[in-house]
């Protein structure tokens, strides 16, 4: 197979010509911005809201409030608790109107002079506070296999708790839509979304339209990680809502500031359990209850939740297990989906207490690790067959084989016998994550494909680019399946008027759908040209070949693809056709917590190494390696980015990305000056990274897997090697370490470990 | 309102009047240059990088800019480039083309503040060897992990011989004196003592890195701007038998170049503070000007019982770093008084470190930022010590109860312990998101045992 190249628009990225919604801007004339009037109450009853002075300000056209709406004033995904202007504000900075001004200067004057008047109310800022108030947005859910009282009865028992820190997306384009009425009295929308035909669905909601009447657009999107699933929602509500009132194009842009303030984040779990081992390191029972932090509205926690719970055996069989999750509501931001989606809490459990019990063992963390693998026939604790499972253990072999783990091991023993202020740790964890949608609907794209009489080639799917690289991986699909040359492919933005009701771009499903949509489409197309081209070239139609742009037979002169896409015109061929797709086999019960949810598992593993320095918990990532399991790889350099860039967000998450909360509800690290991204600093000094070979998945396109998300929870091997070069300062006994395992974390976990002994 | 003339991709532009304050990324982007992004607004993520042709000896270098720092009319009389002006006659630069051929853009949002930069380093005029990919430190990727973008610049050979090579042997445009109702640049420090006493709310911009995040975050606004950059005397570095002398509009780039034989903890200091694209526009005089409590310089400067030259309508005079901070983002400046020059005592003494603890290694605020230093007599007892701290209390501040009772003794562990105690009795410092009162605390006494333990 030829490569697909590097990224489509990587042209376009180095010179600045790719565009983003933002950059539309000056295509709008006589363009309003909004701003919004924000609550400085983490929990309050808005009482009065007084718009006289704002709309008397210069440069201020209008202030939107729930009054304007024609429709139902909610955007709230599935429960609709999402209100556009609510009467109760629920998180700190809430938006509850909006100023339209003719620069943002004046909007953002105008917002200064609404006078809103609040009630305060108690808010609840933590998960222990919801605990204790009964306050869930959802549970309990349960998955239940087994019986899990066999820990009771087990050689090794213990009760844990872990903290997990939530993550902010930053993806370095904030959320932004561009609203306008267009020349035929419709909705048109630009924006930087995962799911334009939900933003679509919201916009017709809140203005009382038939989804017919509006159209959205996203171009490409600088970067989104989940973030713009369903939270580029409202503020597509807002610009369109604004544009509906007063005819004029609308832009809504957040700035990084009001976004962190406004966008959910990653859930931050509280984990509580009980677990049992037997002597030689096999999990016998284990019972444990996941409470995810929601924020204020539910969004997207339920299938998150599902996800942590389905991820919490990683890649080890559970044979007695009871988990029981809940959302928590507070009064925060609404958590939402971010790479990995619930799947990174769920397995940082598992791993947590894998690590916990080997060192009560006396076991090295790994051989505690390989002990519990799934085996060939295994079943899942929600009853799906492990496919594949032999490929855990083949991918540890093949590591720990490649990135010399055993003799690293050693080696490092030997140098930190001799370091008293530094130490190093490495460690080793597996990944196996479940890809397909939970919610089994979403499991279907569509496609569009228009071949015009010169041989060129627009592809339109439902699918959205958001830098990881579908539209690369769709325009080599779409070249081979025709036989033609990736250059005469043009892949067009994402519009609801081209390929309607369209899954979100997620689960990193979006190539396996929209590539095999394409597909579809693309062999329809040639099926109906290899009739033409037969004629033409005077030999049979299975004779026909389509390659590079020539449409050949045995022994005939060869003819350009544009000449048979003509002669299809002229003999009245229809040159366009439909794709579609649906993920088969693939179903899952809620209430039962039984199915199979996944079409198949991605695997993988890491290695990391890091050093550590007792004076300050600075810490530094000195070596990692990973394998992942990415089946035929579609494009090397896309999936090889993946990985790589997926393991350092991981590492961000897992080390130096926290979110602060102060005590009235404000988050203090909003904003790039006080939450810090992996940066330079970050970069694995040694970074290895290869694909497993032969490794070939049937029953996807073209033979791949995805590769979107498994590789951020390859960083956990990161944590499990701070953890182990924390031990090494002390005895080795069990590290109590939260996350993310930040300087500040890891200077007292060195200062308990040292307390409790002296180096083993 | 004010008009503004500079070359912008080789073409004189003249902006129309626009507000005081506007960035140039906004007007970059209001005039369809959109390949400028803003990530931040605050000088944190590089999206927004644009070159500035800076003066570099008699020549000139590329320097990559926040341009989402600079307000437009300190632009007057610069030359600029923006991402827009590289790949011509539609032909990708080296830079273009290696980091599309590595896979060094995924979204892409993030890859034109990454090509500005790389292209700044390979047009380098002092540069020998490989790019430092540390250059592009300042530059924030969601997407990539870095890696392919470090591979990228590691592919990269010298400047071709093209026309942005050529133009670096000519001198970077020479800023002349403005002055108008909101902006004011004048050429001598006297002129700009003149202008603070006629217009006491005027403000002072040096690079304007504090200053744009202020207007940018804080939604401050002036009516008065002036701009030190057109003063020579601001720039000089110089360095003799008593003494090291730096310019208070210097930019921290600079300084580190022209400091070429500077002691370990100046690298330490330089190359941990902000991010390369910060230094190549932030002074020292800004660093100590905004008297934050968590400014890495002063701590630097206590340790060395540095002084500031300071030019006002009675003149000149000078006065000791230590006295300088009075108090939460004070200093002891007179109304109209500038600082103009700082000036390091010599000989150093043998023994002084910079540490920085962040929560990222680097292109981040301290959490405790520590210098040390330690003179000694023949028999190495100590005869001088200084323990300088920032991000423990209101400002920045020496402990003067552990400099004293080191003094006389040996440089050992009992040694480093009594300091140790001294220090747990003096700092109060506070809880925040950076860091916690306790970690603050425990981490400036376990710096003073990193101090001894790696000398
Ligand atoms: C992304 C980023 C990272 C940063 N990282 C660090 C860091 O790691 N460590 C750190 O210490 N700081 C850091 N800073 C803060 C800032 O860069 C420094 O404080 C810088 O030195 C300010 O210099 P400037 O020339 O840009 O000051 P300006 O913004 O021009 O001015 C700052 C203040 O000083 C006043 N001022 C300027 N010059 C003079 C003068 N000659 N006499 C009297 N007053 C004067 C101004 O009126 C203003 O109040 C960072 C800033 C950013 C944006
Ligand atoms: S926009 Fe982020 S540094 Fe300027
Ligand atoms: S490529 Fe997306 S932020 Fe760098």
């Amino acid at each position: 197979m030829r490569d697909s190249g590097p990224h489509e628009s990587a042209r376009g990225h180095v010179t600045g010509a790719a565009l983003y919604t933002d950059d539309l801007l000056g295509r709008f004339p006589r363009l309003l911005h909004a701003w919004p009037v924000c609550a400085p109450h983490a929990h309050a009853a808005l009482l009065r809201l007084d718009t006289d002075a704002a709309l008397a300000t210069p440069g201020v056209c209008t202030v939107l409030t729930g009054a304007d709406v024609p429709g139902e004033g909610n955007t709230g995904a599935n429960r609709h608790d999402e209100p556009m202007f609510p009467l109760e504000a629920m998180h700190h900075q809430q938006a509850v109107a909006w100023v339209l001004g003719e620069t943002l200067e004046a909007a953002q004057r105008g917002a200064a002079l609404v006078r809103a008047e609040y009630e305060e109310l108690p808010p609840i800022l933590t998960i222990e506070a919801a605990i204790a108030a009964d306050s869930y947005l959802s549970g309990p859910h349960r998955m239940v296999r087994g019986d899990v009282s066999a820990l009771e009865r087990s050689a090794l028992k213990f009760e844990g708790e872990l903290r997990i820190g939530g993550q902010e997306h930053f993806y370095l384009e904030t959320q932004c839509a561009i609203a306008w009425l267009d020349e035929t009295g419709g909705v048109s929308v630009q924006c930087s979304t995962q799911h334009p035909a939900e933003a679509q669905e919201i916009a017709a909601r809140v203005l009382n339209l038939p989804r017919s009447q509006v159209t959205v657009e996203c171009l490409r999107m600088g970067g989104a990680f989940g973030g713009k699933e369903v939270q580029s929602n409202p503020w597509v509500a807002v610009a369109a809502l604004g544009a509906w009132k007063t005819g004029r194009p609308v832009r809504v842009r957040l700035t990084r500031k009001l976004d962190m303030a406004l966008t959910g984040k990653r859930h931050p779990y509280l984990i509580r359990y009980a677990t049992g081992f037997a002597e030689d390191g096999r999990m016998e029972g284990l019972r444990a209850t996941l409470y995810s932090d929601g924020g204020w509205s539910l969004d997207l926690s339920e299938p998150i939740l599902w996800r942590s719970m389905f991820h919490c055996d990683n890649a080890y069989l559970l044979p007695n297990v009871e988990l029981t999750g809940y959302v928590c509501r507070t009064h925060k931001t609404s958590q939402t989906a971010f790479r990995g989606f619930g799947g990174p809490q769920g397995m940082l459990a598992i791993e947590e207490i894998l690590d916990q019990a080997a060192r009560r063992l006396g076991m090295r963390p790994e051989a505690i690790r390989e002990r519990n693998f799934y085996r060939e026939g295994n079943s899942t604790h929600y009853g799906q067959p492990v496919k594949d499972a032999s490929r855990i253990q083949r991918i540890w072999d093949e590591l720990k084989a490649s990135s010399s783990f055993e003799a690293r091991r050693e080696e490092i023993a030997r140098w930190n016998a001799d370091s008293p202020y530094r130490k190093r740790g490495i460690a080793m964890t597996p990944v196996k994550f479940g890809v397909s949608f939970t919610a089994t609907f979403f499991n279907q794209a569509g496609a569009l494909v228009l071949i015009f009489r010169d041989g060129s080639v627009q592809v339109n799917h439902g699918g959205t680019e958001m830098g990881q690289g579908l539209n690369t991986k769709v325009r080599r699909i779409a070249a081979e399946t025709l036989g033609v040359p990736l250059e005469a492919i043009r892949l067009m933005p994402t519009n609801t008027g081209k390929v309607p009701n369209t899954a979100p771009t997620a689960a990193s499903a979006g190539t396996d759908l929209n590539g095999a949509a394409v597909a579809n489409a693309c062999s329809e197309l040639r099926e109906r040209l290899r009739e033409v081209a037969a004629a033409l070239l005077d030999c049979a139609a299975v004779e026909v070949q389509f390659e590079q742009g020539r449409v050949s037979a045995p022994g005939k002169e060869p003819l350009p693809f544009g000449r048979v896409c003509e002669e299809a015109y002229r003999r009245r061929v229809s040159l366009s056709a439909e794709g579609y797709y649906r993920t088969p086999e693939i179903h899952y019960d809620p209430k039962t917590g039984r199915g199979r949810p996944f079409y198949y598992f991605a695997y993988g593993a890491a290695v990391s190494e890091v050093e550590l320095e007792s004076f300050t918990g600075d810490c530094r990532v000195r070596r990692v390696d990973l394998l992942e399991d990415v089946g035929d790889s579609l494009a090397e350099v896309i999936d090889r980015g993946q990985l790589e860039g997926g393991f350092v967000q991981g590492l961000g998450w897992l080390t130096i990305e926290e979110l602060l909360w102060d005590s009235h509800g404000r988050l203090a690290t909003a904003g790039a000056s006080t939450y810090k991204l992996p940066s330079w600093s970050e970069l694995p000094e040694v970074f290895k990274v290869s694909f497993l070979p032969r490794a070939t998945e049937p029953g996807v396109i073209f033979g791949s897997k995805a590769v979107g998300e498994p590789p951020l929870m390859l960083a956990i091997s990161a944590r499990e090697a701070i953890r182990e070069a924390i031990a090494a300062f002390g005895s080795g006994g069990p590290v109590h370490l939260d996350s993310p395992a930040t300087p500040e974390r890891i200077f007292f976990a060195i200062r308990a470990q040292q307390e409790q002994g002296g180096p083993a | 309102m004010v008009a503004v003339q500079f070359l912008l991709n080789g073409r004189p532009v003249s902006a129309p009047p626009v507000p005081l304050q506007t960035t140039l990324l906004d007007y970059l982007r209001g005039e369809g240059l959109t390949g400028a992004k803003d990530g931040c607004a605050e000088g944190e993520c590089g999206a927004c990088t644009v070159l500035l042709v800076a003066p570099h000896d008699s020549s000139s270098a590329y320097r990559a800019v926040n341009s989402c720092l600079m307000f437009l009319p300190m632009l007057a009389g610069h030359e600029i480039h923006t991402v827009e002006d590289l790949a011509r006659d539609n032909k990708l630069c080296e830079v273009q083309q290696a980091m599309a051929a590595a896979g060094g853009s995924q979204c892409g949002y993030c890859t034109p503040g990454f090509v500005m930069n790389l292209f700044a380093e390979q047009y380098r005029p002092d540069r020998a060897g490989l790019c430092d990919p540390h250059q592009m430190g300042g530059n924030l990727c969601r997407c990539t992990g870095y890696r392919p973008i470090r591979d990228a610049a590691l592919s990269l050979g010298p400047a071709p011989a093209d026309a942005f090579q050529a133009r670096l042997s000519r001198p970077s445009p020479r800023l002349l004196a403005l002055r108008s109702a909101g902006f004011s640049r004048p050429e001598s420090v006297e002129e700009c003592v003149q202008i603070l006493v006629e217009d006491p709310a005027a403000k002072l911009v040096a690079g304007g890195t504090d200053v744009g995040v202020e207007s940018n975050q804080r939604g401050s606004r002036w009516a008065h701007l002036v701009s030190l950059e057109a003063i020579e005397e601001l720039r000089e570095f110089s360095e003799n038998d008593d003494r090291v002398l730096i310019g208070a509009g210097l930019p921290f780039t600079d300084i580190l170049r022209r400091w070429w034989n500077a002691p370990a903890a100046v690298a330490e200091w330089l190359l941990t503070f902000a991010s390369p694209t910060v230094r190549n526009r932030a002074t020292l005089g800004g660093n100590l000007g905004n008297a934050s409590p968590i400014g890495d310089s002063a701590p630097l400067l206590l340790a060395l019982d540095a002084s500031l030259h300071l030019a006002g309508p009675a003149g000149r005079r000078t006065i000791l770093l230590h006295e300088f901070f009075t108090g939460y983002r004070k200093t002891a400046l007179n109304p109209a008084e500038l600082i103009t020059a700082i000036e390091i005592p010599k000989p150093i003494p043998a023994l002084w470190r910079f540490f920085k603890v962040s929560k990222r290694r680097m292109d981040d605020i301290s959490t405790v930022a520590a210098s040390m230093a330690l003179s000694f007599d023949e028999q190495r007892r100590i005869t001088r010590a200084r323990f300088a701290f920032g991000g423990v209390a209101d400002r920045s501040l020496r402990v003067l109860s552990a400099e004293e009772i080191v003094i006389g003794q040996p440089w050992t562990k009992p040694t480093v312990e009594a300091a140790q105690s001294a220090i747990a009795g003096e700092l109060k410092p506070m809880s925040d998101h950076r860091g916690s009162a306790a970690y603050r605390l425990a981490v400036a006494q376990s710096l003073v045992e990193k101090f001894w333990h790696e000398g």
